[in-house]
């Protein structure tokens, strides 16, 4: 088991990781900036999350500290919270507006 | 894809498929407790949680009205530009890293859990209680009538 994750180290430097984590995070971004549903906006912002969690991740594996993976623990924890409560608003819209258009939502109060 | 996909459900699908993908690379890191809290949090929870919002908001077609092109074209360049400017930052960090020696270890629960509950056993409380605040949050804003 050690040869193989010490192969990989060496094989997969940490540039790789990097750049994955940055492509990732570019594409959450655009998501977030293209598209009109609130829905798919949302899935963007957990895909920028993971971005940073698997960046985290590659660090604290390079770095052999355990603390990297206890603080993507910890934003594994953040992010499901942050899931309720943001679908709980999306359905309270919803019902409110009958409508994801996020042109729809452009004024708090109606 | 799941930028591009017109239709939510496909969308969540392909989401699927890229949480499954990042869980790969957890493995491939040795961090294998947190591929597994991965696949059961986020392929687990947060998709269902997703796909039964879309089901119950009956949202399986795709009517939503495009954005006009300069638009996209401006989104686009913009995070180009992000993912440049991303790259170009982190590019100095590895030699700070290459001359750590390498330990397998610590992926395992036995040393993440030693970690967890000695150096970080406050954050670990006061994120109960931000999951028991969020469930009472998400319940509130959900239900009808609140009298």
């Amino acid at each position: 088991m050690e040869n193989i994750s010490a192969q990989i180290t060496q094989v997969a430097p940490l540039e790789h990781y990097i750049l994955l984590s940055a492509v990732l995070f570019s594409l959450g971004v655009l998501g977030v900036l293209i598209r009109r549903n609130v829905i798919v906006m949302f899935m963007s912002i957990e895909l920028m999350l993971n971005a940073c969690n698997l960046l985290l991740a590659a660090f604290s594996a390079f770095h052999s500290s355990a603390a990297g993976q206890v603080f993507v623990f910890f934003i594994m924890i953040v992010a499901a919270a942050e899931v309720a409560v943001g679908l709980a608003i999306i359905v309270m819209l919803y019902r409110n507006i009958h409508s994801i258009d996020i042109n729809e939502l452009s004024k708090l109060k109606w | 894809m799941v930028v591009t996909a017109k239709n939510p459900v496909h969308s969540v699908l392909y989401l699927i498929i890229a949480f499954f993908a990042i869980a790969g690379h957890y493995i491939l890191l040795n961090a294998q407790f947190l591929a597994i809290v991965h696949i059961i949090v986020y392929a687990g929870a947060i998709m269902v949680l997703f796909l039964s919002v879309i089901m119950l908001l009956n949202l399986n077609k795709d009517n939503e009205p495009a954005k006009s092109n300069v638009l996209k074209l401006a989104a686009v360049v913009a995070a180009g530009l992000l993912l440049v400017t991303f790259t170009g930052t982190l590019k100095g960090t590895e030699s700070i890293i290459a001359s750590q020696p390498y330990d397998d270890q610590i992926g395992y629960v036995k040393a993440l859990g030693k970690v967890l509950f000695n150096d970080f056993l406050l954050p670990f409380e006061v994120s109960a209680l931000l999951l028991l605040s969020s469930i009472i949050g998400a319940v509130v804003l959900v239900k009808h009538d609140l009298k």
